[in-house]
């Protein structure tokens, strides 16, 4: 037992940090810090600083460009991301289809989807959900039918998350429809500027629209984009879903929120004093922090036995909800420890950039929006009800 | 980074397990118990045999251990067999008599137990409240209560007040006293999950310049803190154990003709239980890792673990009894014996909301 970090470990944190420190734009982290939201360009700016850097995929290996970290310098990077309020890359291509690809793709699908994802030619989006199809995910509906050499797309996908900026889409699609659900899917590829494609957004309970419905409507697909083999698409899901859940605790963020809830709750007043000297405040803060001292080694026990080559399974189910629970408190305790400045929606100051202005205190316009956005973490990548299921079936064998 | 325990904790671990499970169940101890004993003296001697107590000191104080890990690895395994000897005494004194060497070597033999009589009638879990007296002659008067073996103990390491107001930190000092010295009164009484505790009343009791021991108020407070590993450590064995009889039960139990298992509404409480004893987990494990660390930062780990292991405890015994139902709730099944114990160690050495709020204030004193 040793809960400390090796040398080596140390002095990549540091290297980590100083580059951060040099590197990270501040208009970014300012954003990121007071809960802003993020343009295109913001992130595409960030993606580009560090893949110039080779630090743009983390888990990739080095021959596709990837920095091949192990699972603790991965954390020790998420964790140093966080506390310089860097913005987190988009994890559709990085860290969700690209690994779909090295495992299942052919090499020319890699060689030619690989290089776009780093140097932000495309920007992928993740077509699993569908109205029918959630936690269910097996269920999708969206069909292609193979038509000599394209599939006919027609269907609907939901809650894809930027697909507004999206040029690219992986997608769940059904291609066998007289066999067990799980047995019909197949994982294919689609350009976004085919002729067919509508995308609507969704606007969502803080006022955002992060989220689109995407149409398929008579949508050609060459049968190259295909990955793997046809009907093998849930095989390829379920390993994006399971394989890849980096950072998936959440520490980095939790840590960076409450430092924010700590910094906001001393200098807010409440009855003459400082907020954080409230009890019953004070208490609540206070649980949720021992907590998150507790999630912080559960993670580092489940990151360091993956450094070690065993892959995480069923575990990091029990690090998303714990994981989840804690951020929306944290959350949670934000938007109480602003008090009534949280009541006005201040879009402007939300979507602007340094100059906007604000009524209130720093967090005031962003606290109540950040509250209701982050309702979607013990709803999204498995519900926290799925997860516990997952928990109960592999882990405990019931 | 390392989450594996070393070669030879590994091996204590493995033996002082297979020891357990061969000497002991929850038969022998209720009948230890029905029979008003304070503990099995041949298991205690077995214990002892097998290291358990060498493992609690440090080489220099005779031992083979004595750090964080050696102690939560000890009492890890005494809790998940519901072991209610007297080892916890141990922990409690061993850092405070580490210069008597001839004591620690009966200790550790097994052939002594040395009590700690510290809490007072008066203070709840303020260690710093001490009202009992010492005068400049070596006369001691007061009260001590909760002493744990007090009364199977040979001597007694007493904490009274030199000068200083009943709160101040300075002006404690602490005491070797013989269980039969002049003017010692030790009344036992049983506690609810079996073990034995007592009260000391000093009237009077001269000690010798012989019988003061070095260290006050912060050598306390790094005894409590290598207590609160202990029963952290043990809460969290009893916890895995009845998360096991727990498991075995919903895997068993039939009604409405399918195991009760395999209702979602006992699944996802079983799930949040399993998240919780690894919060647990990790609780004792970031003691343990900052047990030989700065005072501050060792002390708002013992809050943030005392604080967090009494949440879980309590959701680990109230969802594992209602998830048995009504058998959950008998003497005679072992889970009884672990709600038991993992109840009543929150009220050992500071509970959930006194050390909520120590962590509070310790938090604000680092910063």
């Amino acid at each position: 037992m040793d809960l400390n970090y090796t040398d080596e470990q140390q002095a990549f944190r540091a290297e980590v940090r100083d580059w951060l420190a040099d590197a990270l734009p501040r208009e970014l982290s300012e954003k990121v810090r007071l809960g802003k939201r993020l343009t295109k360009d913001d992130s595409e700016r960030w993606h580009g600083l560090l893949n110039v850097r080779g630090w743009l995929a983390p888990n990739w290996p080095k021959e596709h460009g990837g920095a091949e970290w192990d699972a603790v310098q991965r954390q020790i990077f998420e964790d140093e991301c966080c506390r310089a309020h860097a913005p987190r890359t988009v994890p559709f291509g990085l860290s969700m289809l690209a690994p779909v690809l090295m495992a299942f793709g052919s090499a020319e699908q890699c060689q030619t989807y690989l290089p776009r994802i780093l140097s932000g030619e495309d920007w992928w989006c993740q077509g699993y959900s569908e109205p029918g199809a959630g936690s269910d995910l097996a269920a999708v509906k969206t069909r292609a039918v193979r038509e000599g050499d394209q599939y006919v797309v027609n269907g609907q996908k939901t809650w894809t998350t930027l697909g507004q900026y999206a040029n690219w889409i992986f997608c769940l699609v059904r291609t066998d429809v007289d066999v067990k659900k799980q047995e019909g899917i197949s994982f294919l590829l689609i350009d976004m500027n085919t002729p067919g494609i509508t995308v609507r957004p969704i606007v969502l309970v803080d006022g955002g629209a992060e989220v689109n419905e995407i149409f398929f409507d008579d949508v050609r697909v060459p049968a190259k984009n295909l990955v793997g083999e046809e009907n093998q698409g849930w095989t390829y899901a379920k390993y994006l879903l399971t394989h890849e859940r980096t950072n998936i605790a959440g520490v980095g963020f939790s840590n960076a929120a409450l430092e924010t809830v700590k910094e906001v709750a001393a200098n807010v007043h409440a009855g003459g004093k400082p907020l954080s000297e409230n009890p019953h405040f004070a208490a609540r803060l206070a649980q949720v922090e021992i907590d998150l001292m507790a999630m912080a080694t559960t993670n580092l026990r489940v990151v360091s036995a993956a450094a070690k080559g065993q892959a995480p399974g069923a575990e990091s189910s029990m690090l998303k909800v714990k994981g989840t629970v804690i951020r929306q408190e944290l959350t949670s305790l934000l938007r109480r420890a602003v008090g009534p400045d949280a009541l006005p929606f201040q879009v402007d100051y939300l979507e602007g950039g340094d100059n906007a202005e604000m009524m209130g205190p720093e967090h005031a316009a962003t606290s109540s929006p950040s509250y209701f956005n982050n309702r979607k973490l013990s709803i999204f990548g498995g519900s926290n009800e799925v997860q516990r299921t997952i928990i109960t079936k592999a882990i405990l064998g019931l | 980074m390392d989450f594996n325990l070393t070669e030879e904790r590994r091996m204590l671990q493995d033996s002082l397990s297979r020891f357990l499970n061969d000497k002991h169940d929850h038969e022998s101890r209720r009948a230890v118990i029905a029979a008003d004993k304070p503990y099995d003296a041949d298991l205690y001697a077995g214990l002892a045999e097998l290291g358990v107590l060498g493992a609690l000191f440090t080489e220099d104080q005779g031992g083979f251990g004595g750090l964080g890990f050696d102690l939560s690895v000890v009492f890890e395994e005494l809790g998940r067999a519901g072991v209610i000897e007297p080892v916890l005494p141990a922990v409690l004194v061993g850092s405070l008599i580490a210069d008597r060497t001839d004591l620690i070597e009966d200790v550790i033999a097994g052939e002594a137990i040395v009590a700690l009589a510290h809490s007072e009638p008066q203070a709840r879990y303020d260690l710093n409240h001490v009202i009992t007296t010492a005068r400049a002659d070596g006369v001691l008067n007061g009260t001590k209560v909760h002493v744990l073996n007090g009364a199977q103990a040979s001597a007694i390491v007493v904490s009274a007040r030199e000068s200083g107001k009943d709160w101040d930190e300075d002006g404690i000092v602490l005491f070797l006293v013989p269980k039969d010295a002049a003017g010692v009164t030790i009344t036992d009484h049983v506690n609810n999950d079996g073990t034995s505790g007592a009260t000391v009343v000093l009237e009077n009791v001269k000690i010798g310049p012989e019988g003061r021991l070095n260290g006050g108020f912060a050598a306390l407070e790094a005894a409590a803190a290598r207590g609160v590993l202990a029963l952290s450590a043990e809460a969290l064995g009893a916890m895995e154990a009845a998360k096991a009889l727990t498991l075995d039960y919903l895997k068993g139990r039939k009604q409405f003709g399918i195991p009760i298992g395999k209702f979602q509404a006992l699944q996802h409480r079983m799930a949040d239980v399993l998240i919780e004893v690894e919060q647990a987990r990790s609780a004792v494990i970031n003691l343990a890792g900052h047990m030989e660390q700065l005072r501050i930062e060792r002390e708002r780990h013992v809050s943030a673990t005392k604080n967090l292991i009494g949440r879980v405890g309590a959701l680990v015994v109230e969802e594992a009894v209602q998830m048995h139902g009504g058998i959950g709730m008998t003497d005679e099944y072992a889970l009884s014996h672990f709600a038991r114990r993992i109840t009543m160690i929150d009220h050992w050495l500071g509970d959930v909301d006194h050390h909520l709020a120590r962590f509070i204030a310790l938090s604000a004193d680092a910063e």
